[in-house]
């Protein structure tokens, strides 16, 4: 019979914290995009004009996004990490702030004359931009998934694509410390692709990497 | 002893602040509650659902944090254990039920959902009698036109009609017997 564990159990009994899921969630995810942060600036660098860019809109759009997003990402995971979580009714939010961002882009296209359109959506560092997001989702990604086994998460496929898509939107809160690009149009297309990315590797690794 | 979801969640309420008394007086009616839920799925081996019954009160434990309180606590308690229980399935690779590969679709349940449909389905169907067995799984599952089913029996369309219902309901029946909740 259960009695024994029971008994066993029960003499061990600490009151449990009420904001436990929180806290650690917000732990792993910090503790990953604060070490995404020093690598970006000690790698690559912080952008020469931070001062500028600070005074400026497009900064500030830019890391809006990315930690909207994160936000976004945790505030579901915070549902997908407990057994029997319904996180239907959250999940949706999430593409807020993208199909915001995809406005203000296709405001700022239709507001450029045809030839400076395609050097607007490129930049100059379309072609790395996405790799070094996905490589800065990492950090906070590993968090994540230490903060999820210490808890319940019951839909393993799920809540991996939603810590990625989170550790995307940290990892590119990071990134933005260093990378100069500033048009609605460049940051649609690859900021998004490379949070894309960091979501389908945790939707890949979620089965495998979340099991307790 | 059968506690309702109430007096279940206001134990649980007073365990996660400290409470040794009520914590033992809900593992102990979890714990039959969840011997029910595995014996029904599990069958015939007493000593299996015992083990995952011990699993699941020990994951109960170590995750008690994660219950929410504002929610109910017998969902919370039957989510951990269908965890367990398709952990189980997937470590004995009980090969006839190996799931496919999911769909893809975000929004299903992963698969664990279709897994633990396809055990129940087929132990409710293991209940009926092979004929009426037969039937059902023709005209319901494959979906075979209830003529050429009669055909092949060697019935009348309105006695595979009647078999096929009888049989549905019985299924019915026995699926609705495993939502033991409150």
């Amino acid at each position: 019979m259960s009695t024994d564990l029971i008994d066993r159990l029960a003499a061990g009994l600490r009151p449990a914290p009420r904001l436990a899921v929180v806290r650690r969630l917000a732990f792993g995810i910090g503790a990953g995009a604060a070490l995404s942060a020093v690598l970006t600036a000690a790698i690559l660098g912080l952008r020469p004009d931070m001062a500028r860019a600070a005074a400026g809109a497009m900064f500030w759009v830019k890391l809006a996004y990315t930690v909207a997003l994160a936000g976004l990402a945790l505030w579901v995971c915070e549902r997908l990490a407990r057994p029997a979580g319904e996180a239907r009714r959250r999940l949706p939010w999430v593409f807020v702030p993208i199909l915001a961002l995809a406005g203000l882009a296709a405001w700022q296209l239709a507001w450029t004359p045809e030839p400076m359109r395609m050097p607007m959506l490129m930049g100059h560092s379309a072609r790395v931009c996405p790799w070094l997001i996905l490589a800065f989702s990492l950090p906070p990604l590993a968090g994540l998934v230490w903060a999820l086994r210490g808890l319940a998460p019951t839909r393993l496929r799920i809540t991996g694509a939603v810590i990625g898509l989170a550790a995307g939107g940290a990892g590119a809160s990071a990134y933005a410390l260093h990378c100069d690009e500033s048009t609605a149009p460049f940051l649609v297309v690859w900021y998004t692709l490379g949070i894309a990315a960091a979501c389908g590797i945790g939707w890949l690794a979620g089965p495998r990497i979340l099991r307790w | 002893m059968s506690l309702t979801e109430i007096e279940l969640k206001a134990l649980m309420l007073r365990s996660l602040d400290g409470d040794a008394v009520a914590y033992r007086r809900l593992l102990s009616a979890l714990s039959e509650r969840l011997g029910t839920y595995f014996e029904r799925r599990l069958g015939a081996d007493p000593s299996e659902s015992e083990d995952l019954v011990q699993e699941t009160l020990m994951a109960i434990h170590t995750k008690r944090a994660t219950f929410d309180r504002s929610q109910l606590l017998t969902p919370w308690a039957y989510a951990i254990a269908r965890y367990k229980l398709i952990d189980h399935y997937r470590r004995g690779g009980r090969h006839r039920f190996t799931p496919l590969e999911d769909d893809g679709s975000l929004f299903v349940d992963d698969d664990s959902a279709a897994i633990e449909a396809r055990h129940d389905i087929a132990r409710g169907l293991a209940g009926l009698s092979p004929g009426t067995r037969d039937l059902v799984v023709r005209v319901k599952l494959h979906e075979e036109p209830v003529a050429d089913v009669a055909r092949r029996a060697g019935m009348s369309e309105s006695a595979v009609k009647v078999a096929v219902h009888r049989g549905f309901r019985k299924l019915a029946a026995r699926l609705r017997g495993k939502e033991d909740s409150a």
